[in-house]
């Protein structure tokens, strides 16, 4: 048979490692969308004497090599500092699968930037980021642009998605154009408030519906 | 791996029948010769009988007449030649507006954007959630500029059997012609010229156990259209170049060979599929209508779970399906036929469409449904979504 992918690639996609949620992680993250295509959940448990990732686990709902590159990004990530961790890349992630079809890339760049959201949620919950820069309306946004529009496929920045943004007193409040009862109304709250609640500076998160 | 290979892509291409092969075969090694005029050499007048005798019977599986039918490469060819052939002849005698459906297969669709970008204005006709015209909608939108009218008889993707009785009288009460793209339902699905009001019809083999590369375009006499595949004065002068004989033999055999008989058992495959697959796997919802659908067609969402990776471990399974995800077309975009029905991108990501063909059994169903329901529910497993709903429902 004639299959798309190396042996390692369809190894990994048939018995992927690390499966699952870990309970209580120390840093999460999501990257992708349910509605948009693929989408990765990567979930890490730190060591904090040794700065090193003890344990990381994955969840895809996404092709074989989405799942293929959650197995060996958390597979690489075990027992490496954070910072280690953060530097591995896509190409690095690919060659240990004895590489991955170029235009499969978009697919399984997820994964590893699940990995360093990951890491990213953690140093943030812990205190851990270096340059405290103050939350403002531009960071807000930013942010949001990793959040994807259900109902077009790209985020919800570009897509006016989101009808007004206000941070104040360490409380934001983003207002989404759609309303409350909508069908995608919950995924977009709850993808808006995990981007958003770990900024270091920020105490709550509102997230409103237009009607 | 696998110990049997079951194909499940029959819309896409099907195993040519053996009977087809053995009546192409004079053509390519006896009768080789170029079709020729009555007053041509005797290879050459018994090429153009046989190719005439194809043509007459396919034509008649249409309800039409001989010289109403052109052979063409393949459907592609065929819907290129009728939405470009009409627009070509009409522009300067009628108008520039062009109404297709939103979910057309691409060969409609493509060559409704083509002619957009050179100016013509086209409506693209919304669906509903089972992918059917509305015909109000689509009587409002005929202006005196309407040339042409192309809606598809069946969806090749959800299999939705369009209304083309009526769609054809609202074309015919407005004075618009109307092309329909039969690729799907041609000798599954009844379509007779004579009954129905349509004015040309895209067929081809390849979806029949014909061979690849021969397809036609039935065009009722009087229907005005301009030949822009030049060359020679082949097909009536309406598309130039070499005839392709043992293709149109092949052609009319492949048709000789559907039975209606066959049909009922594609379609007692399918309903079996459907019916097996959603009552055995949670959260699985059927694309297109229940009844009105293609006899060989079942198209199945399953949600929180992504369609390559479905289409990977079936392959590994040795069975053979497509999906509307993303991750599996060649330009990484999404079903438009899936989006087009109202669904969303995650609708798409999961589909999964089953077509059968004349050598399908029921046991492949039984061995499609049992693999699948493993599939999904290991797929589930590693899946983030959909957790929260199972553990509500237990």
């Amino acid at each position: 048979m004639k299959f798309p992918y190396t042996d390692i690639v369809l190894e990994h996609f048939r018995h992927p490692r690390n499966v699952g949620k870990i309970e209580n992680a120390d840093g999460k993250a999501t990257e992708g969308s349910p509605a948009c295509g693929d989408m990765v959940s990567v979930y890490i448990k730190v060591d904090p004497k040794t700065n090193t990732i003890a344990n990381a686990k994955f969840e895809s709902y996404g092709c074989a090599s989405n799942i293929a590159t959650g197995s060996i990004i958390t597979e690489l990530a075990k027992g490496k500092t954070l910072d280690e961790a953060k530097a591995i890349t896509w190409q690095q992630a690919s060659d240990a699968l004895g590489g991955l079809p170029k235009i499969k890339a978009h697919c399984s760049v997820l994964a590893v930037e699940g990995l360093r959201s990951a890491i990213q949620n953690y140093e943030e919950r812990h205190g851990l980021i270096k340059e405290k820069v103050p939350t403002t309306v531009e960071v807000v946004s930013q942010r949001l642009r990793r959040v994807v529009n259900p109902l077009t496929g790209l985020n919800v920045v570009r897509t006016n998605l989101v009808q007004d943004i206000e941070v104040k007193d360490g409380v934001i409040t983003v207002t989404i154009d759609l309303p409350g009862d909508h069908q995608f109304a919950n995924t977009i709250k709850e993808e808006v408030m995990e981007k958003l609640e770990t900024l270091w500076d920020v105490k709550q998160v509102i997230v409103k519906f237009t009607e | 791996m696998a110990e049997r290979f079951i194909y499940l892509d029959n819309a896409a291409a099907t195993r040519l029948d053996e009977r087809v092969l053995e009546a192409m075969r004079p053509y390519f090694f006896d009768t080789y010769a170029v079709a020729t005029s009555e007053f041509g050499y005797s290879q050459g007048i018994e090429a153009r009988e046989q190719l005439d005798k194809a043509r007459g019977f396919l034509a008649g599986a249409l309800g039409a007449a001989p010289q109403e039918f052109i052979f063409t490469s393949g459907s592609t060819e065929s819907s290129n030649i009728a939405v470009k052939g009409v627009a070509l002849a009409l522009l300067k005698k009628k108008g520039s507006h062009i109404i297709v459906s939103k979910i057309e297969d691409f060969p409609v669709l493509h060559s409704a954007q083509a002619l957009e970008r050179q100016g013509f204005r086209v409506t693209y006709l919304d669906v509903d959630s089972e992918g059917f015209v509305d015909l109000d909608r689509l009587r409002d939108s005929i202006t005196r500029e309407t040339i042409l009218v192309s809606i598809q008889h069946a969806s090749q993707e959800i299999g939705t059997i369009q209304d083309i009785e009526a769609i054809g009288r609202i074309c015919r009460e407005k004075g618009v012609l109307f092309h329909t793209d039969a690729t799907h339902t041609f000798t599954r699905v009844p379509l007779d010229m004579k009954k129905i009001a349509v004015d040309l019809v895209t067929v081809s083999a390849h979806t029949i156990h014909g061979p690849k590369g021969i397809g036609g375009l039935c065009i009722r006499q009087g229907t005005q259209i301009a030949k822009w595949v030049d060359g020679g004065f082949q097909e009536f002068n309406l598309r130039a170049g070499l005839e392709n004989i043992p293709g149109a033999v092949g052609f009319a055999k492949a048709v000789e060979l559907v039975a209606p008989e066959e049909t009922n058992r594609l379609q007692q495959m399918r309903d079996l599929l459907i019916d097996r697959m959603l009552a055995g796997i949670p959260h699985s919802i059927l694309n297109g209508h229940r009844r009105k659908r293609l006899p060989q067609n079942a198209n199945i969402t399953f949600h929180y779970v992504e369609g390559e990776s479905i289409t990977l471990h079936l392959d590994m399974h040795g069975i053979a399906v497509s999906t509307g995800s993303a991750c599996f077309s060649r330009s990484l975009e999404a079903s438009h036929v899936i989006l087009g029905i109202g669904g969303d991108h995650e609708r798409a990501h999961g589909s999964i469409r089953f077509t059968f063909g004349r050598y399908n059994s029921l046991e492949d169903v039984d061995a499609a449904v049992k693999a699948l329901a493993g599939i999904v529910e290991q797929l589930r497993k590693i899946s983030p979504l959909g957790k929260e709903k199972e553990k509500e429902e237990a």
